[in-house]
């Protein structure tokens, strides 16, 4: 039989990549080879729906095992990829097999930055990334009463807001001066702040986490450089990602904060591609850019399955992305990093608004709050490169929708 | 278990058996039909699983909220009355016997 195209990582972007070989019109065999004990499943919903219990984990599986058969992709769950011969076109595998491929897409993810502090492994200090993570955290979360969360980010944030709603004494701890600091502006996160201390939830803000402290193995408390104790029963660490570079690096892929890939998802060999969170894409400029989003693993999947086929499906689109905390969706689209003006539009009172970020006078990226049109819009916007002048966007009575023309 | 009836954008037809609770677009992926994409997973983040509900299941359905009216105003396929995102129908015993046609783009 014909080798062959291996797949390591079934995750979303794994799944996308070989779903998209077969609309490219490719029929030979494909095996994905996963890590974790599960078919791919969507992660977002782990610090949202499935946390809050409002979905079983079938619900979460993308595909039923019928459905991939249906599609003949074979899924070994499990079982990990040690090693990459180049040379022999080989995969080895942890259960001691050798599989040969006839194409190698590395689609192996991230795993969540451990907090490198004494007491980071006590009992009931969790970090949120796989479903497993998400069950264990639900069993913890039913019994404990305070929880402290480590990192203002994305999925810190979105975990307070389910453990505030029920009931429990969250506090947050983030080291910068501002919540999600990294992606949104100083309005955003202020408005942030408020919202989850309307919850309830402690903010606390230059909080820089020195230690845990345990009794008897389990969590007790955490402590910041500035001497601060903060009692805790369940801690969550949300610190950032790490990109899985190793297997690539091993194999000696070039990879430079995630395995370096072109617009088109291939690294520097011709036979192996690598999409979604593991991969830093090169831009026509130079610049490296690592996205951690549904968005990147779809799209660079779509990609690395047209390079194995010998087509360019360049991922060009403007990076979007979502957050759920309580009944307010924020949605933002662009890339805001260097913006050197802010226009806010809308009603910040009402949570329905949107803050606009401008370089130079051009629009470069939209973050909505509760106000999807307004973030759809945006897509189409920089996606086509129409311009929208500060101005504009600042005055009430623009009608957004007239810069598409 | 609802019966729901999915037509695929070449018009074939799929039965399908859905868990109350469950969301159409989930039932969909799960069994591999053609026509949702459904890429965030039904967060109402990607208006990727827009369906068109037959005209006499539209308006027995709960009314849309903002943020999927929205969304829908922006789908990549035509935008009709009867436009769902099928993320946003859970699946009830009333509902059994639904049938929703699926667009030819999602993307
Ligand atoms: C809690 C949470 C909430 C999120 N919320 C959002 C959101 O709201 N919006 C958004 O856009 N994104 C969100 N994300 C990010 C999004 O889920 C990821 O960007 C996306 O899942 C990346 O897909 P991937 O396939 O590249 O990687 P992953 O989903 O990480 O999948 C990679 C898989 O490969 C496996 N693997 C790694 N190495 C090997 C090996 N050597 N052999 C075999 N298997 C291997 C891993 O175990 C994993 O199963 C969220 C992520 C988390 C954790
Ligand atoms: S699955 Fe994304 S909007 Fe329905």
């Amino acid at each position: 039989m014909n080798a062959p195209i291996v797949i390591v990582g079934a995750g979303q972007s794994g799944l996308q990549v070989a779903e998209s070989l077969r609309s490219e019109g490719y029929d030979g065999p494909i095996l994905l080879v996963g890590d974790e004990p599960c078919l791919p499943y969507h992660r977002p919903p782990l610090s949202k729906a499935y946390l809050a219990g409002e979905a079983d984990e079938a619900q979460l599986t993308i595909r039923a095992p019928a459905a991939l058969a249906k599609k003949q992709i074979e899924c070994v769950t499990g079982v990990s990829v040690v090693a990459i011969d180049r040379e022999a076109r080989a995969v080895h595998l942890s259960d001691g097999r050798t599989q040969a491929y006839a194409g190698l897409v590395l689609a192996t993810g991230s795993r969540a930055r451990p907090l490198p502090v004494p007491g980071a492994d006590l009992a009931g200090v969790f970090a949120l990334r796989t479903l497993d993570d998400t069950r264990r955290i639900a069993t913890a979360l039913e019994a404990a009463r305070t929880v402290v969360v480590i990192g203002g980010g994305f999925i810190g944030l979105e975990f307070a807001a389910v453990a505030a709603k029920q009931g429990k004494q969250v506090t947050v701890l983030e080291a910068a001066d501002r919540l999600m600091a990294r992606v949104v502006a100083p309005p955003v996160s202020d408005f942030y702040a408020r919202l989850h201390r309307d919850h309830g939830v402690a903010v606390e803000l230059g909080a820089q986490v020195a230690g845990l402290d345990g009794v008897a193995g389990r969590v007790s408390a955490v402590s910041t450089a500035d001497g601060r104790r903060f009692a805790a029963d369940l801690v969550i660490v949300g610190i950032g990602i790490v990109p899985n570079t190793e297997l690539a690096e091993a194999a000696g892929l070039t990879c430079e904060r995630g395995i370096v890939v072109d617009e088109c998802a291939r690294t520097t060999d011709t036979q192996i591609v690598a999409s979604g969170d593991c991969t830093a894409r090169r831009l026509p400029g130079g610049a490296l850019l690592r996205l951690e989003s549904v968005q990147n693993a779809v799209e660079q999947g779509k990609s690395a399955a047209a390079a194995l086929m010998g087509r360019e499906r360049p991922f060009a689109a403007a990076p979007w992305f979502w957050s759920d905390q309580y009944d307010v969706k924020l949605q933002m689209v662009g890339l805001s990093a260097g913006y050197d003006e802010v226009v806010i539009r809308g009603e910040v009172e009402a949570r329905r608004f949107s803050v606009f970020y401008f370089r130079a006078g051009a629009l470069i990226a939209i973050d909505a709050i509760n106000e999807a049109g307004v973030h759809m819009l945006g897509r189409k916007l920089l996606d086509k490169g129409h311009r929208l002048a500060p101005e504009q966007a600042r005055d009430p009575h623009f009608e957004l929708a007239s810069a598409l023309t | 278990m609802v019966m729901i009836t999915y037509i695929e954008p070449n018009g074939s037809e799929q039965q399908i058996d859905v868990p109350e609770g469950w969301s159409l677009m989930q039932a969909a992926l799960s069994n591999g039909v053609e026509g949702i994409e459904g890429e965030c997973g039904g967060s109402c983040a990607c208006a990727t699983c827009h369906c068109y509900v037959d005209d006499t299941w539209a308006e027995r359905l709960p009314a849309a909220a903002d943020n999927e009216l929205e969304m829908l105003d922006n789908v990549a396929a035509e935008r009709r009355p009867t436009s769902r995102l099928s993320c946003q129908i859970k699946a009830s015993a009333d509902l059994a016997g639904m049938v929703v046609r699926l667009p030819d783009v999602q993307s």
